[in-house]
């Protein structure tokens, strides 16, 4: 504690403190993001299968769960972010040969990528302009989520066209709501750690390019 | 039903009984948003809505 310091001083101090957290969160993002996408690539080159895509994601998300939580507060949590990340990317592999296979396929892929880059782009200036404190949606979103994935187990089975658009739409609409969030816990200091900030941008933007690709897959002359 | 269907089944149950405490610590401990706090996430997300609408079209 500062009891002598002007409260001028620890305002800007604070300051300085969010603006690292977020230029460090920025950071790791797009070097993760770089990562992901070499591993992408290689899952596209080596064929990979969808059982392989399938296990990669789901060691992915049991590292993020179980492993990340407890590395995050050392320099340890950045390989494992890394791991994570790559993983992940890797996992997209046989959804993006399938994309890419069709006639229009690097174009669909290029537009959710590019489509993808530009939301995130928004609702993080957004953010950052307004400076508003988006928590109150967490339990919103949280209760969306909950509701899209019991949807989305439902839907393997049923197999809805019209359900599977549906789930994905809400996809795009609650990870705009998650970025908002990360983005303004990282202003308000809700978010301190930047692995952990990284993490959670990483897969909003992963969960939205995925549900964009398949809505513009969807919705394609192909 | 294949064992990718019943993996990707149990994934998702996984999911959920990783989720549904921290949706209910969410729901208990998040601040209640007023009428003008929820418009500042409709106003972004009315933009987000025409634009994928526009992605949508420009891939048709």
């Amino acid at each position: 504690m500062f009891p002598n310091q002007p409260a001028v001083t620890r305002t800007s101090s604070s300051v300085l403190a969010t603006n690292k957290v977020l230029k460090n969160t920025y950071l790791l993002l797009s070097m993760t993001l770089i990562f992901s996408s070499i591993t992408a690539y290689i899952g596209i080159a080596s064929g990979a299968s969808q059982g392989g895509a399938l296990i990669a994601s789901i060691v992915a998300i049991a590292m993020l769960w179980f492993v990340l939580p407890r590395t995050a507060n050392s320099t340890a949590g950045i390989p494992v972010l890394f791991a994570i990340t790559g993983l992940l990317g890797y996992g997209l592999g046989p959804m993006l040969s399938y994309y890419l296979a069709m006639s229009n396929g690097p174009t669909l892929v290029m537009t959710a990528l590019g489509g993808t880059g530009v939301i995130f782009l928004g609702l993080s200036g957004y953010a950052l302009t307004t400076k508003k404190d988006f928590s109150f949606m967490a339990g919103f979103m949280m209760v969306g989520m909950f509701v899209v994935i019991i949807a989305m187990i439902a839907n393997i089975f049923l197999n809805i066209p019209a359900l599977f658009l549906a789930l994905n739409a809400a996809i795009i609409m609650i990870m705009a709501g998650f970025m908002l969030m990360q983005t303004s816990a990282i202003i308000h200091g809700g978010e301190t750690n930047y692995i952990m900030a990284a993490a959670s941008l990483f897969l909003s933007l992963l969960n939205m390019f995925q549900a964009l690709l398949h809505l513009l897959g969807a919705f394609s002359d192909d | 039903m294949n064992w990718l269907q019943i993996g990707s089944a149990l994934f998702g149950i996984a999911m959920l009984v990783f989720i549904f405490p921290r949706m209910r610590y969410a729901m208990k401990h998040s601040p209640k948003g007023t009428m003008k706090d929820w418009l500042s996430y409709l106003f972004p997300l009315g933009f987000i809505v025409l634009f994928v609408v526009f992605l949508i079209m420009s891939v048709r």
